[in-house]
């Protein structure tokens, strides 16, 4: 008499549970030719899967391998492949959870500053794929008439994203992806980040923490009389004139309007 | 705001699809039709080496995912390639033999960069590779039976529908069987075609590859294959592994020239068929662009010798 | 919402930099200047989807290192050997044997 017809020709339950978890015995229904066995066939999907995943995380955080070096990044990677398998087809939106990971990750705790670094490796990328805009042209702030400029709010351009840390993350993520040379850093330095995407060319700038609290003030919607505020309140000696120009050459907004609420 | 394809037609979608309706074979003619000549996987590494020297290169395919970004470098290199080239438009992770629905979001993308970059040809896996909400990033079998055969019709209707256009169905490369299956592969992949009108994308070293780890012969199987319906071919290199008793296993892993017993097969093919467009695809340990040429080439010099202007061609044609 | 502390800068100071700030600007330069940051036309992926099988080697799909487990053997040894780390951190490996389950 021949078998019953399985009631559930395709169980992905059951295939896919064993992707990620070594431990589970290989899924019912898999077979090789002949009723050959099929554990070391079906680790080909548990490879092409844990491997492929591991290799994106490499291809998105360069520097955090660098700084760990090849066998304690892909360990690391992939307990949080893992962990936290990707919720999007789109290959090169993973990884957003990653530096929350390390953060969390007994092993990487001689690295105080590897999850910053993550964040910061994690913009790149978001900047890299993000909407295509033109950046501000400044004329259109200096138009803005000078009674009303205090109130005026900029967007940001889609790319924009400012990444702070305790510790100097710009040099050290820079040093890690080739951009400066390797040196010793003193890590009681806080430093933040600015990515944008001038030119469609992604670029990583270096703020101080009053220049990253103004920049990012100014993202939120503050206007501009707001923003300096915060940023002199963090510093004192803050240079309005130099981080503004340091923004609007970095293509960090795409607008700017005026408005008479003067920030107050 | 941003530069688009003005030499090749249309204006950009912006996400509005002016839908030409429901879904017929016939294909725009604002798109640029794929030659039946070869073409090449298009690595933005080789972009430079591509426009300075193309040689007989006759098409690039893409996977759509690696464009489905909002903005940015990866559209400025797509629209420099389209500019020269007819494109092929192949999806890897639509997950057509999964059970579940098809990712709505996912196939709006899909028909967004049909509209944009106004692709030849369309194609997608016969696989699946997400599970709820889990991508697992690779192309996983399903068993070729009753329900599995409707789900795929399914999705391979969708996605026509979504995207106005006849999609081509890649056969897989696999490495463990279903003891539930009921059909053939070729036997489910015919009747795909049956119910949904679709064309196959006919990937000869997924056939040899498939053929070697399950013990079947790769010529047997092209005899059952319904070549009238193949509307694209893909070539590609494999590596060897052993399976659990330590006979051959091998994995479709993109990394190599095309394995000579694999041109075989492709130039027996072709001389039943005819030319059609033929990918050479080579997506880890990238050559220089010349060796990816000289596979292109490879490719052309079996085409040009099974040529309708040659004696002893047959069309194969729908029954 | 307003602190006691609240720096206001006058309209005039704000005006003031804002023309100095606009004059420095120099967006066509940014793309020169930048040159030697990363270059990203038409260069390899990052995060790319791909339809290929992976490498060979099936070690890393399937081992079952756990770092909970006590089996976590690896220790960060790339390019923070170069870097000065701050008070008791000048001992990097030590504190990881501090840090891990013997």
């Amino acid at each position: 008499m021949p078998p019953l017809p399985d009631p559930a020709p395709i169980d992905t339950d059951a295939f896919s549970a064993g992707l990620l978890d070594p431990e589970r015995a290989a899924p019912p229904h898999v077979t090789g030719p002949n009723g050959k066995g099929a554990v070391k066939r079906y680790n080909v999907y548990r490879n092409n899967v844990t491997v492929s995943l591991i290799d994106a995380l490499a291809d998105i955080f360069p520097a955090v391998l660098k700084l760990t070096g090849e066998n304690f990044f892909r360990a690391m990677a992939r307990e949080h492949v893992r962990a936290h398998p990707p919720r999007s087809p789109l290959l090169f939106r993973y990884g957003r959870d990653f530096a929350d990971f390390i953060a969390a990750f007994e092993p990487a705790r001689p690295l105080p500053y590897l999850a910053d670094v993550a964040r910061a490796e994690r913009a790149w990328l978001t900047a890299y794929h993000a909407a295509d805009a033109a950046p501000l042209d400044p004329a259109e702030l200096a138009a803005i008439p000078a009674d009303q400029i205090a109130g005026a709010r900029f967007a940001a351009h889609p790319a924009f994203a400012v990444i702070t840390s305790p510790f100097p993350v710009f040099r050290i993520f820079s040093m890690n992806r080739d951009l400066m040379d390797l040196a010793p850093v003193k890590m009681d330095q806080a430093e933040a980040i600015l990515v944008t995407r001038p030119a469609d060319i992604v670029t990583v700038s270096h703020l101080t923490p009053a220049g990253a609290r103004f920049a990012d003030a100014l993202a939120q919607g503050l206007t501009l009389g707001e923003a300096a505020g915060l940023a002199l309140e963090t510093d004192p000696a803050f240079d309005l004139n130099g981080a503004l120009t340091a923004l609007l050459s970095a293509g960090a907004f795409a607008a700017v309007a005026a408005s008479d609420d003067g920030g107050d | 705001m941003t530069s688009f394809l003005t030499p090749v037609g249309s204006a950009p979608a912006a996400g509005k699809t002016a839908s030409p309706g429901r879904f017929a074979a016939a294909t725009s003619i604002l798109e640029d039709a794929v030659p039946a000549g070869a073409g090449v996987g298009f690595k933005p590494d080789h972009l430079s080496a591509i426009l300075d020297d193309p040689g007989s290169v006759g098409f690039l395919e893409v996977h759509a995912e690696n464009y489905m970004g909002d903005g940015g470098p990866p559209h400025r290199t797509l629209e420099r390639v389209r500019l020269d080239f007819p494109l092929s438009l192949h999806g890897v992770c639509m997950s057509i033999g999964g059970p579940k629905p098809l990712d709505e979001d996912h196939l709006a993308r899909f028909a967004a960069l049909c509209e944009r970059y106004e692709p030849g040809l369309i194609s997608e896996h016969l696989a699946w590779s997400t599970h709820e909400d889990m991508f697992l990033n690779d192309l996983l079998p399903l068993p070729y039976a009753a329900e599995t055969l409707d789900h795929v019709c399914d999705h391979v209707d969708r996605m026509q529908e979504v995207t106005g256009r006849r999609m081509l169905l890649e056969n897989p490369a696999t490495y463990v069987l279903f003891d539930n299956s009921t059909m053939s592969e070729t036997d489910f992949l015919a009747a795909i075609v049956a119910r949904t009108g679709c064309g196959l994308l006919l990937d000869i070293n997924n056939v040899f590859v498939s053929a070697t780890n399950h013990g079947y012969s790769a010529r047997d199987y092209l005899k059952a294959f319904p070549l009238a319906h193949v509307g694209e071919i893909h070539l590609a290199g494999h590596t060897e592994q052993e399976d659990d008793e330590g006979a051959l296993l091998l994995i479709d892993s993109h990394n190599r020239p095309v394995a000579d017993p694999v041109w075989t097969l492709y130039d027996e093919v072709i001389a039943r068929t005819g030319p059609i467009p033929t990918l050479v695809e080579w997506d880890s340990d990238l050559p220089d662009w010349p060796v990816l040429r000289a596979e292109a080439e490879s490719a052309n010099a079996i085409l040009r010798r099974h040529a309708p202007s040659a004696p002893k061609v047959r069309h194969a044609t729908p029954a | 919402m307003s602190k006691a502390t609240k720096t206001v800068l006058s309209g005039a100071v704000l005006a003031g930099a804002v023309a100095a700030a606009v004059a420095g600007v120099n967006l066509a330069g940014v793309s020169d200047a930048h040159a030697a940051n990363e270059k990203c036309y038409g260069v390899s992926l990052a995060g790319e989807n791909d339809c290929a099988a992976g490498p060979g080697t099936t070690c890393q799909g399937t081992s079952t290192i756990d770092y909970q487990g006590n089996a976590w053997t690896f220790v960060p040894e790339g390019t923070c050997t170069a870097m000065e780390l701050p008070g008791d951190r000048m001992g990097s490996l030590e504190a990881l044997d501090r840090d891990l389950p013997a």
